[in-house]
Parts: C-alpha cells; sequence; structure tokens
C-alpha cells in the first residue's frame, strides 16, 4: 500500500467523523422520521388543549334545551357560537357557567341587514325593529320564530318610537296615552288606537304641580285655549325648553 | 522543525484516536437512526394514513357573521389585532363599471362598513378565507430548515419549535395565508384544529358556523359530508392556474374572487 493511502484515508475518517458528529447535534431527534420535518411537532401540536367541547358534549347533558334546538329555526347553530367556548365547563360542569349576552348586540352580529348576506336569511333594520329591546323577549333563542302579531308597538311603529325614545317621554308607554284594543294588532286599519281628546289628560302632569320641578307646568286655562295640547306640541318628541 | 515535541505522524494519530473516541456514540445513533425507529404518530387510536382531509366552503350560505374568525382565535390563542389571523371573511363588491372592491376589516369580526354607492352594486358577497392545505404547496417547498410540513392527512403545519422567523413561507404563500406570530416570532397559519381532529372533532370554524357554510371531511372517502358537498355543488379552487392544489373546495364562487 501506498504511503498516502493510510494517510488519506485518516483524513476521510476524521471528516466522516465530524460530519456525523456535526449531524448528531444540530438535526433535531425525531426530524425525517415521517418526512422532512420534526415528527415531534406533529404530537405537540395534536396535544393542544381543545377550547370548543362541540354540541355533542353539551347535548349529552342539557338534553331538553337540545331536543327543542334541532327541531327550531337555529338547528344548524351550535351551543357554543352563542354561549361562548365551553369545554372547561364540559370537563367540570361544577366549576361554573359559562357567560352569556342575553343583549340585543348578540343576536344583530347574524341578524342585522347587510346587503352582502345572501337573499332570504331573516335579518332586521336594528334601529327601527323594536328599538332597544333585548331580542329574546320575543324570540325564544333556542327554537326563534318570528311573532305572529307584533307585541311591541315599535314593531310597526318604529320612527314614533325612536323619536319617544330619545325624548322626555321616554318613560311613558304607548298605553299611558294611547287605548289600542287587541284587535288593533290583528287588523290594524279597522281598530284605531285613541288619542287623549280632552286638555285636562295633558293637564294631569303638566298643570297645577310645583312650577320647579322637571316637568313642565303651564296655566291650563289661560294657555293655548280652545286647541287640543298635542294640536301644537308633538307628545312624542316635545319641546324640552320652558 | 523538530524541537516540537510532537511530530506530525504522532499528532494526526492522536486527533483521530480523539475524533473516533468523541465519534462513537454518535455513529451508534447513526446506525440506530438507519434501522428506523417506531413512527411517532400523533396520538392514540389516531392513525394519520387513515384520513386525508379537506374544507368545503358554501360561498353563498355565508352571512359574514364572523363567527368562525371569532372561534379560531378563541381556540387556537391567536393574538388578537387585525393583522393576524388563521381563518377571515372578505367582503366582495362587484360594481356596474367593472371595479371589484375587496375589504375585510379587521378580518370581520367588528361587522363591516356600510356599504357606499350602493346605486351601480352589481353584486355583493361575502367569502371565508382560510388555508388552502394545498397538497402541493409553495410553503413547505420553500422552508429552508423544514419546520413547515404537509402530514400524511394532507394537513400543512408549522413547527413553531424549530421556526426560524424567515418569513419566507409568508411570502411564497399565494393566499396570504400566514402571518408572523408577533409573540413567537414564527410563522402562524391555520392548522385544520389539527388538536381537534386527532380527537374526532371537527375544526372550530365548521363547528361554530351557524349557517353550515363550511363543511369539513375526508375528500377521498365517500360517504361524508364533505363528498357530498363535492357532489352536489360546482367546486372551484382558488388560483388554480398556480397547480397548488389547494384542498379549501369552494361552491357557488364568483370569478371575481382571487
Amino acid at each position: 500500500m501506498p504511503q498516502q493511502v493510510p494517510r488519506l484515508l485518516a483524513v476521510f475518517a476524521i471528516a466522516a467523523a465530524g460530519l456525523l458528529l456535526a449531524r448528531g447535534v444540530l438535526i433535531p431527534d425525531t426530524f425525517g422520521d415521517l418526512g422532512h420535518y420534526r415528527a415531534a411537532a406533529v404530537d405537540s401540536i395534536a396535544a393542544r388543549p381543545v377550547k370548543y367541547a362541540g354540541r355533542q358534549v353539551c347535548g349529552a347533558c342539557h338534553v331538553d334545551v337540545e331536543a327543542q334546538q334541532v327541531a327550531g329555526n337555529h338547528r344548524g347553530v351550535s351551543c357554543e357560537v352563542c354561549h361562548a367556548p365551553a369545554a372547561w365547563h364540559a370537563s367540570d360542569p361544577m366549576s361554573g357557567k359559562p357567560a352569556i349576552n342575553r343583549k340585543r348586540d348578540l343576536c344583530v352580529v347574524c341578524h342585522a341587514f347587510n346587503p352582502s348576506r345572501p337573499t332570504g336569511f331573516p335579518q332586521i333594520d336594528s334601529l327601527v325593529h323594536n328599538p332597544r329591546l333585548p331580542c329574546i323577549g320575543c324570540h325564544t333563542p333556542h327554537a326563534p320564530v318570528p311573532p305572529e302579531t307584533p307585541r311591541e308597538c315599535g314593531a310597526c311603529h318604529g320612527g314614533i318610537a325612536r323619536q319617544k325614545a330619545v325624548s322626555p317621554h321616554a318613560n311613558l308607554e304607548c298605553t299611558t296615552c294611547h287605548d289600542a284594543p287587541q284587535a288593533h294588532r290583528d287588523n290594524p286599519r279597522a281598530h284605531r288606537p285613541t288619542k287623549p281628546a280632552e286638555r285636562a289628560f295633558c293637564g294631569a302632569c303638566h298643570a297645577g304641580m310645583a312650577p320647579e320641578g322637571p316637568i313642565p307646568q303651564i296655566a291650563l286655562e289661560s294657555h293655548g285655549q280652545p286647541n287640543l295640547c298635542w294640536q301644537c306640541h308633538y307628545p312624542h318628541y316635545p319641546e324640552t325648553s320652558r | 522543525m523538530t524541537d516540537q515535541g510532537l511530530d506530525r505522524r504522532a499528532f494526526v494519530g492522536d486527533l483521530v484516536a480523539a475524533c473516533l473516541a468523541a465519534g462513537g456514540p454518535v455513529l451508534l445513533g447513526a446506525i440506530r437512526m438507519a434501522e428506523g425507529q417506531a413512527p411517532a404518530g400523533a396520538g392514540a387510536g389516531y392513525d394519520p394514513a387513515d384520513h386525508y382531509y379537506g374544507m368545503g366552503i358554501d360561498v353563498a350560505k355565508c352571512i359574514g357573521c364572523a363567527r368562525c374568525v371569532a372561534a379560531c382565535k378563541a381556540e387556537n390563542d391567536v393574538p388578537p389585532g387585525p393583522h393576524h389571523f388563521n381563518t377571515w371573511i372578505e367582503r366582495y363588491v362587484l360594481r356596474a363599471g367593472g371595479e371589484v372592491d375587496v375589504d375585510s376589516p379587521n378580518g370581520g369580526l367588528d361587522g363591516f362598513p356600510p356599504l357606499e354607492g350602493v346605486g351601480d352594486i352589481l353584486r355583493t358577497f361575502f367569502v371565508p378565507k382560510l388555508c388552502n392545505h394545498c397538497a402541493n404547496p409553495p410553503c413547505v417547498q420553500v422552508c429552508p430548515v423544514g419546520a413547515t410540513f404537509i402530514t400524511p392527512d394532507g394537513v400543512v403545519l408549522v413547527d413553531d419549535q424549530y421556526c426560524i422567523g424567515c418569513r419566507y413561507c409568508i411570502q411564497a404563500c399565494p393566499y396570504g395565508a400566514r402571518y408572523m406570530h408577533p409573540e413567537k416570532h414564527v410563522a402562524g397559519k391555520c392548522t385544520f384544529c389539527y388538536h381537534r381532529l386527532v380527537k374526532g372533532l371537527v375544526p372550530a370554524c365548521v363547528e361554530v358556523c351557524p349557517t353550515g357554510a363550511r363543511v369539513f371531511g375526508e375528500v377521498e372517502k365517500q360517504p361524508t359530508p364533505l363528498a357530498r358537498f363535492l357532489r352536489f355543488n360546482d367546486i372551484q379552487v382558488l388560483k388554480p392556474n398556480l397547480n397548488t392544489k389547494p384542498k379549501a373546495y369552494y361552491a357557488n364562487l364568483d370569478g371575481e374572487v382571487r
């Protein structure tokens, strides 16, 4: 054997050992087991915690609600859409209840009118449709249906309801001044609600009380005779200056 | 120069011996690796080879409520804020003049502002977007370290302990589905909720979609919701000309959607 060969072999051996050493140090443990990646990464991603339990898990305990829900218009809506992720509650029901937003702003996330939404999806204009009332007052969230007859005057008289809502008369019910028969809801034009027919009706609040209080006071006998009050003052948005 | 006490021959001999001593365990390790270990599977009772996942999205059913976006952020601890989304909702507005407006304010999470110039709108609709989990993914091709990969069940994942944060995959993705995680400084993306798949659950966005606009399941097996979806709809994918072979299948997709 020529003298150079053992020396060259030694050099190659050093290089090979160095390569293997570098490979052992630099390449992670499970790299290449499944492909050009760390197989352990799949395990660590698969081990991440689950936050949404899924509706089957909810229905295992809440049988009555699920039975109601799968028969109604919200059958496609998973519980955790509205009730927030609840895997923590499913794994330990005694640890607390998931919070639920009962206010109007939850429902309009899906049901506010938006021209980009598909035709036929039930949508409302939140400013006009029973303003400021919680949706769940009229619609059962687990099986919602549109009410057959409107319960609130503002469902039809939205403009008046909006105006009254920001007026000094906001706290007065419609029925304080109007006598609306039940038949008006089914056949509104045939059965008209009443309007106050006497000056004394408004005078009950606006005449004869302490003049320095928050309610404007007038002398009923001398003020604006012989007109009815609402012929000059718009009662759904009365002027506030005294 | 012979006064160094250690001649060249002795030095090289010692070096070889030292290298062999140090490299012995590594050689053994290499032999063990060549013999092959049991592949570190995903979980007990779950065989990735049995599955091949895809997602169907019916654009005509999407109401743009962005519950999927909210659910995804909650399920996957995606950072809040408008630039980090695994999935997001785009609003398309096609106008009479031929121009197409696309917006996605905060991914759709806060709703969409009222449309302007309503008079000349031809058509408007919402399109949910997410990682397409391409069968031929450009992001995996470009990763210099093998930190992003496609699993045997067809899901494109990121190894966040191995990613070096070079952003190359973010540039390479034609669908804009990746982002830089602001805290971990690694690439973030949709995982199809892989941690849910291995437990037999569907991804969080599919779980919460109130109108059933998202369908999840096996691409190749027949009696599954996705197979039904693929059979009964005209299916399009995004940017088919790029040959990425996406596994996000869109139904009722307008040609203007990119």
